[in-house]
């Protein structure tokens, strides 16, 4: 079977189950600023690249790690240096 | 199956892992068949969410894999159609071992983004590859549920009429409900006499399957199927007028987590 | 909830045969496929584009072209793998330069290095786990070159540790004095990834 770069990615909806257990809100519709580029959007539309290691989210511009999350026994790491800030709320 | 699993409720508990009783098998094509499943204590979903399924061994060994909702939330019991991936770890088990009264663990429901209701109107466009019709078959069934006569159009890629999942049923509904039409295009064989398209979906089939942009709000589009397909779509709607925050995608695919 | 849970049927992954399981860390599973596991999307660097540097805690940084580095003595070594997420391969043939090789008669007073790859991934490594025959990069794989998603045209290779340490499109070698966590040591993975004492998480 023909595998190339684009069936690598999924996007942050298929996240919503690791999100939900660290935020504990439906974070899937989030707005998420890029560091890197400055785009804001929701963080469903994040490409996902579901690691096995851990859910690396980047930023469908310019390939920024916006949000990294790694389940580590029974805690979960996230790392949000590649987001500039978090919209939150707002009739989600 | 006890009550305890209940964690706090709210978010919590509706993501704790529970376990279902898969109730019924359909076969749809020679590659998918549909699970309807019983959860005990479901609280419903909104058309287009996923649940997480895990699978576990008699060693400890587990694997997850997220798959979208095709039933409507007025169901009791929810279906999953689940496409065998033959280098799959998880699908091959759903899609060939499963059999009526086993038992699945199971979380959800997840998404907030990908989801639509009848309130929140149309009209819609809903573009599907392959296995990727499965949330948006769930949104068709809620729309024809709540018998709301919202304006839509299914535009659906499948490799060939053998491979059309739900075809009958989305034959069924838009021959009985002016409201709904299905466009079907076969990228890979087509039958004789096959009148559909026979490509993959493009700016030129988007342009005459959804018209021009709507005045006002515009078409509600929500775009599921293989990651290149959903890249592709987006990018020409966007392309061809169509607001972006009216454009909805998730990108479905063998990748696991 | 799912404590004891088994589902009816699912084998799950293979475990090592008896005449291989002394080679399979705890824990781990064999594979005869090679995952592709990615962080992200897989770089194109053009080999005339391409370079790999040794610098940091240097007199002088080295810097070799492709085909200057591909000029460079090689070995084809085979080694056993094991990645993080439990997978074991074993008697993979590898092609590369020796990092013994890349750093000879270096000057440096660095007790680490991070290697930096094209897309911004980074491990860190201390400099005795990579010298003395223990570590490559390498540009082919079983006989042909190393495939872009396998990390080609060129990859780390230090068998000893987890495999998220053999970083793919590795481009250069930054020596320091002081360690400082990579891509996934900065999200809760050991700092050194011994798969033999089951070094996965930060803290084990």
């Amino acid at each position: 079977m023909e595998t190339t770069d684009a069936d690598r990615h999924l996007d942050g909806n298929a996240a919503g189950g690791m999100l939900a257990e660290v935020f504990r809100f439906e974070a899937t519709t989030v707005i998420v600023t890029c560091a890197g580029c400055g785009a804001a959007g929701p963080m469903a539309e994040l490409l996902l690249y579901g690691h096995g290691m851990g859910q690396i989210l980047r930023c469908a511009g310019c390939d920024t790690a916006v949000v990294r999350v790694a389940r580590v026994r029974d805690r979960h790491w996230l790392d949000l240096r590649g987001a500039r800030s978090l919209q939150i709320g707002g009739g989600q | 199956m006890g009550a305890t699993e209940t964690v706090g409720g709210g978010q919590a508990g509706r993501l704790a892992w529970r376990l279902a009783e898969v109730i019924e098998i359909r076969d749809e094509t020679p590659r998918v068949r549909t699970l309807r499943i019983g959860v005990p204590g479901w609280r419903g979903h909104k058309a287009g969410q996923h649940v997480d399924v895990r699978l576990t061994a008699e060693d400890g060994y587990q694997a997850q894999r997220s798959y979208s909702i095709a039933s409507a939330p007025e169901s009791p019991w929810i279906e999953l159609a689940i496409e065998r991936l033959d280098d799959g770890e998880v699908s091959p088990y759903l899609a060939g071992e499963v059999r009526p009264g086993d038992t699945l663990e199971l979380r959800g429901p997840i998404g907030g983004y990908f989801t639509w209701t009848v309130d929140d109107g149309g009209p819609l466009l809903l573009v599907a590859g392959g296995s990727g019709v499965a949330p948006l078959m769930a949104m068709v069934r809620h729309r024809e549920a709540a018998k709301r006569a919202i304006p839509t159009t299914v535009l659906f890629s499948s490799r060939s009429a053998g491979e059309i999942i739900f075809r009958d049923e989305l034959d069924r509904l838009a021959a009985v409900d002016p409201s709904l039409r299905t466009v079907h295009t076969l990228t890979r064989n087509q039958p004789e006499g096959w009148t559909g398209f026979r490509r993959r979906i493009d700016a030129a089939m988007l342009a005459e399957v959804a018209g021009p942009p709507h005045p006002g709000e515009g078409l509600l589009a929500f775009v599921c199927g293989p990651t290149r397909l959903v890249e592709n779509v987006a990018t020409d709607l966007l392309a061809l007028g169509h607001r972006a925050d009216r454009v909805k995608t998730e990108r479905f695919g063998p990748t696991g987590t | 909830m799912g404590q004891g849970f088994v589902s009816r049927g699912f084998r799950g992954r293979r475990r090592p045969d008896a005449e291989v399981a002394d080679r399979i860390p705890p824990g781990q599973y064999l594979t005869r496929d090679f995952p592709v596991l990615s962080a992200g999307p897989t770089p194109r660097t053009a080999l005339d584009r391409w370079d790999f540097v040794v610098r940091g805690d240097v007199e002088a940084p080295r810097r070799w072209t492709w085909d200057e580095f591909r000029a460079l003595p090689s070995e084809t070594v085979t080694k056993d793998i094991h990645c993080v997420t439990k997978w074991s391969k074993i008697d993979t043939v590898w092609e590369g330069v020796s990092v013994d090789t890349l750093l000879d008669g270096l000057e440096t007073s660095a007790d680490y290095l991070i290697a930096h790859c094209d897309g911004g991934y980074t491990t860190n490594l201390p400099l005795e786990d990579v010298t003395g025959g223990k570590a490559w990069v390498v540009f082919g794989y079983d006989g042909d070159a190393l495939e872009p998603e396998h990390g080609g045209p060129a990859r780390l290779l230090v068998p000893h540790l987890y495999f998220w340490k053999s970083a793919k499109w590795v481009r250069g070698l930054e020596l320091v004095g002081e360690d400082s966590p990579g891509f996934w040591e900065s999200l809760g993975y050991n700092n050194y990834g011994d798969p033999w004492l089951e070094q996965r998480y930060a803290g084990d």
